[in-house]
């Protein structure tokens, strides 16, 4: 297991994600509401590009005709046939305990950590200046 | 085929009213005088979904020689109870008098009808029991209904069909499902038509083979509007059974409906768990016609996918002709689950019925 330097955090926004590639696979980094996590960039399902879904709220309802809306940006729609995610642990919204997408382990760390190593700088220059997301793999 | 053991619960026969004018006795005096004056006590108003001469309707050897199939006691005992050695059979009156226009109308012939079957039927056999037949369009008096007939233990079941106005799961007809429920009586969806709108997805059809073949589409609409209305989740504790729906159409059903939800559940955030699971959890059908295919290893396939072995019960729904002699249920079924149709599950889903 490596530590990946993906990106630094200034370039994931809140409310969006960063696809990069570690170790050959396809990886979405996202910033909710200021925490970092990662999600593979395949629908469990069918192996749609997940992390191209919408990312959106929680639908819930405690009955007919009542509507609640939360957990703003944390589910993921997948654009294939619109199975819902929660981008936290990769659970699926209909079958939470045997769908999920895999997640990886993210941190926030300062460059001048990174200097000292050992972390994978694959893509991302790092300078001891700025704070780096960091991915686990 | 098999033959039912003794003791088993035929969970859907079918008595008949010999003719409307029967029920003058049981309807008040309003309403007895309304209906002589318009003398609809001449007519026999027969539900179109079951005309009386279709061969589908009544089992050669159970057409007797004169008035309807299971218009007569007597013969309805020889022929439902004594050569199945049944223990309770339950009793659905299939009359237009659920259908007719007039919301009143129709409530005062149902109640008669509910009267007729209690003093005609269920006083002379101990073995009958039966559904209330409601005025289907009018969900506020069939509530009224369910709760003035609620008061017999007897009758264990209320009985609307499975196409009428609205879907069933509609909220309009939830003051219905709100009664069954709180009396804890089944709704029995039965099949057939009101015909307010055509039978088929496509609109009317020319020919009985198309109109009755396409009534299993119309169940699953039924289990459609139930599940996705939240009929479920509103009223947790309500069991619907689907009378003469057939039953291999079901694991088809679920797969298509499970597939679906996955993808657009938001739209009905209320479920929280897939149409199979409401359907397992709440939805009972009875077995005849069962639609049985040719071979055993397919039956065994369909019972797997379907993967609950509580949602069969047991029925011969005489006087209708889906087998011959008394062989009610499918080859191949293992014991366990013969043993399940015929009694537990009956008893589980009528809980008014005593072991």
């Amino acid at each position: 297991m490596a530590r990946h330097v993906v990106a630094t955090v200034d370039e994931i926004a809140r409310g969006t994600c960063k696809i990069v590639t570690v170790s050959g696979r396809e990886i979405g980094v996202y910033n909710v509401h200021g925490e970092y996590y990662a999600l593979i960039n395949r629908c469990p399902h069918e192996g749609a590009a997940l992390c191209l879904g919408p990312i959106m709220g929680r639908f819930e309802s405690s009955r007919p005709g009542e509507y609640s809306l939360s957990h703003e940006g944390e589910m993921l729609r997948c654009p294939w046939h619109g199975w819902e995610f929660d981008i936290k642990t990769g659970q699926s919204w209909c079958h939470p305990d045997s769908v999920k997408a895999r997640t990886y382990k993210v941190e926030v760390v300062a460059g001048e950590t990174l200097a000292k190593g050992p972390f994978v700088a694959e893509t991302v220059p790092v300078t001891i200046e700025q704070n780096y997301v960091v991915v686990e793999l | 085929m098999t033959i039912p053991a003794p003791g088993a619960i035929d969970c859907d026969i079918h008595p008949a009213l010999p003719g409307t004018h029967v029920l003058v006795p049981y309807l008040d005096d309003y309403w007895r005088a309304h209906v002589k004056m318009r003398g609809l006590d001449r007519d026999n108003y027969n539900a179109s979904a079951f005309p009386p001469n279709a061969p589908i309707n009544a089992r050669p050897d159970w057409r007797p020689p004169k008035g309807f199939p299971g218009s007569d006691l007597t013969t309805l005992q020889t022929q439902a109870l004594d050569a199945f050695q049944t223990r309770y059979a339950i009793c659905n009156v299939l009359h237009g008098s659920p259908a007719i226009f007039s919301e009143d109308l129709s409530a005062a012939f149902c109640r008669a009808i509910n009267d007729w079957i209690s003093k005609e039927w269920l006083d002379r056999d101990e073995r009958l029991r039966a559904s209330i037949v409601v005025p289907m369009h009018s969900p506020d008096l069939a509530a009224k209904e369910i709760e003035r007939c609620a008061a017999d233990p007897r009758f264990v079941q209320v009985l609307v069909w499975e196409m009428t106005e609205l879907p069933l799961g509609r909220r309009l007809n939830w003051p219905m499902l709100r009664a069954a429920e709180q009396a804890d009586l089944p709704i029995g969806v039965h099949a057939g038509s009101s015909y307010r709108h055509p039978p088929t997805n496509l609109g009317w059809p020319s020919y009985y083979l198309e109109d009755y073949v396409s009534w299993s589409t119309g169940f699953a609409g039924v289990l459609n509007s139930l599940i996705s209305e939240g009929a479920f989740v509103e009223f947790p504790r309500l069991k619907i059974v689907l009378m003469e729906s057939g039953v291999t159409w079901l694991p088809a059903w679920m797969w298509r409906a499970n597939k679906t939800w996955r993808g657009v559940r938001a739209e009905v955030p209320w479920l929280d768990k897939s149409p199979a699971d409401y359907a397992r959890e709440h939805v009972r059908l009875t077995i005849q016609p069962f639609d049985t295919p040719p071979k055993t290893e397919q039956l065994l396939k369909i019972i797997e996918e379907i993967d609950c072995e509580d949602m069969l019960l047991f029925s011969t729904d005489y006087p209708h002709w889906h087998f011959d002699g008394t062989d009610a249920l499918p080859d191949g079924l293992p014991e366990r689950l013969l043993r399940k149709i015929q009694v537990e599950n009956p008893l589980k889903t009528y809980t008014r019925l005593k072991p």
